[in-house]
C-alpha cells in the first residue's frame, strides 16, 4: 500500500506538466513567461496573454501563473479581479461593447444600451444563457469625434442608434 | 547613427517624394469609418490611373476634423474631402486632373483649422506614423541630437525650466521644476514614464498623438532621459488603444534598429531603452503613484505622497512621469527654441494647449490653441456652436475630476487658473459641450456613478463616499429627494474632497459642486418638500 501522501507542490506540478501536455496554450504561454524572464512584474503582461488565449482567465491559469512567476495565488487574483479588463468567465461567442464615455452618453449611448438590454434579456456585463452574445460597456474608447460608438467582436463602428444596434445584435441572438 | 545620416535620410525621403500626395487620414476613428478601405482602392485608381510616378497615397495620423471621417486631403491643392467612401477613389483621381466631381468637401480656410497653432499636433495628419523616415524628413530626431550631442544634461533642464511648459496631464505642475528634481535625486537607477492611461471619458487627444505621431513621444522621453540620468523608460497605454500600442511597438522597433533607442545613441555613451507596459482598464492608474503599482504588475492603488515620485517611485527609485502631451512638446523647444515657446500663450500658461471637442458641437475633432484662448472662440468660432439650431448651456473640460463651465462664462480665457477659479480644472484636454436638452443633476450622476466604480477602495471617504453621494443623485433624480438631503450631499462632497487619499476622490465631487455652483435651480425643481421639517406656524387671524 502506498503510504507516502502526495505533498500539495508535487500535485500541482504534476497537474501542470498535464494541462502543459495536453493543451497547447499554456504552452504558448510558457514562452511568454519566459520572453519576460519570469519577472513578476510583468504579472498583467502575462495576464494580457493569457486572457488573449484562453478567452477568459480561469482558475488553472492563475495557478498556473502564479506557479511560473513565484507569487501568491492571492496577488495575481487580487491584481485579476482589480482590473476591469480581465474576466474571469467565459465569454460569449460574440460581443457587443458599448463605449458609455461622455460625448456617448450625452448623445444618447444610454438609450443603446437599454435597447440591447432589453432585446438580448441580459444586463451589461452578461452572457446570454445559450453563449451567444456578452454584453459589455466601455469607460471611453477615445472614439469621441464618431459618437455614439458600439464596439462589435472587436470592429468599432461610428455614429450608432438603437435601431442599427439591434439590427446587429439580431445576426447573433434570436429576438 | 550621426548627423549626417540624419540628414542623408532627411534628403533621400524629400527626394523620393512624388507632386502629389494624397494624404488619407488613418487614426482610430476614421479607421472605423473604413478608411483602410478608402486607402487601398486610392493606391489601385492611382494605379489604374497610370499615376504611379506622380501620386502618392500616404496614410498619416489624425486629421483633426474626426467628425466627419474618413478624411482625405490633397496636396498640393490642399482639397479636403469628407465622409469618402472607397467608391469614391475614382472621382479623387479625376478631381486630381482638374475634374469636377459631386464629393463633399470641407473648407481647410475655415476658422476650425486657421484658429489651431499646431506644436503638439505639428505632424499629425501630414507625416507616416508608421515610418520613422517620414518623421525624421519633418526634422524630428533633430532636436535629441543636440541635446545629446551638443547640450550638457543640466543645459537641457535649464532650457525646459525656461520654456515656462507646465504639465500638461491636468494639474499643470512646472516639468522643468519636475526634471529638476529627479535629476538631484541620488540613486544609481532613475526611470522616466509617460502616462498615456488617458482615462477621462470624452478624452483622446494622447490616443491622436500615439497613433500620429509616435516617434515624437520617444524622442521627448529620450531627452528627458538624458536630462535626468535615465537609461529606462515605460510607456503606460490603456489597454483600449490597440492601434496606439500598435504604433508605438513599431516606432520602438524602428528607433532602435536606426540606433536612436537602446546603446550608444548617437554613436554617444547614453544609453536608453522603452518598453510598453499596456494597462488593463482602471481609471486610477492615471494617477502617478497608482500608475507604478501597475507598472510594477500589481493592484494599481495609489499610496500617500511625499515621498514623491521623484524621490521614490517605480522600484523605489527616483521617477519621472510625464503625460504623452507634455512629452510631445520636448522635441519641438530645443527644436525651435525656448524663446519662441515661451512668447506663445499667456504670463503663467507658455505654449499651447490640445483639446478634444466632443459632445453636442457641430465640429468634433482635434483641436491645439494658445493657451487664453478664450472659450467662446473653441466653441463657437472653431467648433460650429451647437448642432440643430440648439442652445449652448455648458462645456464640461477636465473630465470626471473637473467641472462644467456655463455659458456665460465661455469668455474666460483657458489657463491653468482661469479654470480653477471657476471650480474646474484644465485637465487632460477633454471638452465635452452640452447643449439645453442636457440636465446638469444627470450630468452629476453619470460622473459620480464614473467615481464610485473606478474608486480602488483604498480610503474610506472615497470608497464609501462616493457610493453615498451617487445614492442621494439617484434619490434626487427621483424626485424622492428634499431639502436635507441636498444639504447632507453638499456636506459629504466637502468630506470627500478633503480627506481622500488620492486625486481620483479629493476631484471626485468636482462635477456635483460645479454644477451646484451654476446649475443650483435645477437641483432645487427636484426637490420634494421635507416630511419632518418643523411645521409652519400657522398665522393667527
Amino acid at each position: 500500500m502506498n503510504t507516502v501522501l502526495e505533498s500539495p507542490k508535487t500535485k500541482a506540478a504534476a497537474r501542470f506538466a498535464q494541462l502543459l501536455a495536453s493543451d497547447k496554450r499554456y504552452k504558448i504561454l510558457e514562452a511568454h513567461i519566459k520572453k519576460f524572464q519570469h519577472r513578476q512584474d510583468a504579472l498583467i503582461e502575462v495576464l494580457h496573454k493569457a486572457q488573449e488565449l484562453f478567452g477568459y482567465l480561469e482558475d488553472d491559469v492563475l495557478r498556473y501563473t502564479a506557479a511560473q512567476l513565484k507569487l501568491p495565488a492571492s496577488r495575481v487574483y487580487g491584481v485579476a479581479t482589480f482590473y476591469h479588463f480581465f474576466t474571469l468567465k467565459p465569454q460569449g461567442e460574440h460581443n457587443c461593447v458599448v463605449c458609455m464615455g461622455t460625448a456617448c452618453y450625452v448623445k444618447g449611448a444610454d438609450k443603446i444600451l437599454a435597447a440591447v438590454e432589453a432585446q438580448a434579456h441580459i444586463k451589461a456585463g452578461e452572457t446570454t444563457p445559450d453563449n451567444k452574445l456578452s454584453l459589455l460597456t466601455a469607460r471611453c474608447i477615445g472614439a469621441c469625434g464618431i459618437a455614439p460608438a458600439v464596439v462589435y467582436d472587436g470592429t468599432v463602428t461610428p455614429r450608432q442608434t438603437s435601431e442599427t444596434a439591434l439590427a446587429q445584435i439580431n445576426q447573433w441572438v434570436a429576438p | 547613427m550621426t548627423l549626417n545620416d540624419l540628414q542623408e535620410t532627411k534628403a533621400k525621403e524629400l527626394a523620393t517624394r512624388k507632386k502629389i500626395v494624397l494624404r488619407c487620414c488613418m487614426a482610430a476613428g476614421c479607421v472605423s469609418s473604413d478608411a483602410k478601405g478608402v486607402k487601398d482602392q486610392l493606391v489601385k485608381a492611382v494605379a489604374e490611373a497610370g499615376l504611379q510616378d506622380e501620386v502618392e497615397v500616404r496614410g498619416v495620423g489624425c486629421m483633426k476634423l474626426c467628425c466627419e471621417g474618413p478624411l482625405v486631403q490633397a496636396d498640393p491643392s490642399n482639397a479636403l474631402y469628407i465622409k469618402v467612401t472607397p467608391d469614391n477613389a475614382p472621382a479623387i483621381i479625376a478631381a486630381l486632373k482638374g475634374g469636377k466631381a459631386a464629393l463633399q468637401q470641407a473648407d481647410p480656410n475655415s476658422p476650425f483649422f486657421t484658429k489651431q497653432e499646431p506644436i503638439v499636433l505639428a505632424n499629425c495628419g501630414l507625416i507616416d506614423p508608421e515610418r520613422i523616415e517620414s518623421y525624421i524628413a519633418a526634422d524630428g530626431y533633430l532636436a535629441l541630437h543636440e541635446a545629446i550631442v551638443e547640450m550638457e544634461p543640466k543645459d537641457v533642464l535649464d532650457a525646459i525650466v525656461k520654456s515656462g511648459l507646465r504639465g500638461r496631464g491636468g494639474a499643470g505642475f512646472p516639468t522643468g521644476l519636475k526634471w529638476g528634481t529627479v535629476a538631484k535625486s541620488p540613486g544609481a537607477k532613475k526611470y522616466v514614464i509617460c502616462n498615456a492611461d488617458e482615462g477621462d471619458p470624452g478624452a483622446f487627444m494622447d490616443r491622436s498623438v500615439l497613433e500620429s505621431d509616435p516617434h515624437a513621444i520617444l524622442e521627448g522621453m529620450v531627452i528627458a532621459g538624458y536630462a535626468v540620468g535615465a537609461d529606462q523608460g515605460y510607456i503606460y497605454c490603456r489597454a483600449e488603444y490597440p492601434l496606439a500600442i500598435s504604433r508605438l511597438q513599431n516606432a520602438i522597433r524602428q528607433a532602435k534598429r536606426v540606433g536612436l533607442l537602446g546603446a550608444g545613441i548617437f554613436e554617444s555613451p547614453i544609453n536608453f531603452n522603452i518598453d510598453i507596459r499596456i494597462g488593463a482598464g482602471a481609471f486610477v492608474c492615471g494617477e502617478e503613484t497608482a500608475l507604478m503599482a501597475s507598472v510594477e504588475g500589481k493592484r494599481g492603488t495609489p499610496r500617500p505622497r511625499p515621498p514623491f515620485p521623484a524621490e521614490r517611485g517605480l522600484f523605489d527609485c527616483p521617477t519621472l512621469i510625464n503625460n504623452v502631451e507634455t512629452f510631445a512638446n520636448v522635441a519641438p523647444i530645443l527644436r525651435r527654441g525656448v524663446d519662441w515657446f515661451a512668447g506663445i500663450g499667456t504670463e503663467k500658461s507658455k505654449g499651447t494647449k490640445v483639446f478634444a471637442l466632443a459632445g453636442k458641437i457641430q465640429n468634433t475633432g482635434l483641436i491645439e490653441v494658445p493657451m487664453g484662448t478664450p472659450l467662446r472662440t473653441i466653441v463657437e468660432e472653431m467648433g460650429g456652436g451647437a448642432p440643430d439650431g440648439g442652445k449652448i448651456k455648458a462645456v464640461q473640460t477636465g473630465g470626471p475630476s473637473g467641472g462644467c463651465i456655463p455659458a456665460q462664462h465661455l469668455d474666460t480665457p483657458v489657463d491653468y487658473e482661469s479654470l480653477t477659479q471657476l471650480g474646474s480644472i484644465m485637465g487632460s484636454g477633454g471638452m465635452i459641450v452640452m447643449d439645453d436638452t442636457t440636465r446638469m443633476v444627470d450630468v452629476a450622476r453619470f460622473f459620480m456613478e464614473f467615481c464610485m466604480d473606478e474608486s480602488c477602495g483604498k480610503c474610506i471617504p472615497c470608497r464609501a463616499g462616493t457610493v453615498q453621494m451617487h445614492h442621494l443623485l439617484v434619490k434626487l433624480l427621483a424626485r424622492e429627494a428634499n431639502a436635507r438631503d441636498l444639504a447632507q450631499l453638499e456636506e459629504l462632497c466637502d468630506m470627500v474632497k478633503n480627506t481622500s487619499l488620492c486625486g481620483l476622490g479629493q476631484t471626485s465631487p468636482n462635477p456635483v459642486l460645479s454644477t451646484l455652483r451654476f446649475f443650483r435651480d435645477e437641483y432645487e425643481e427636484l426637490l420634494q418638500p421635507d416630511p419632518h421639517a418643523a411645521p409652519q406656524l400657522a398665522a393667527k387671524p
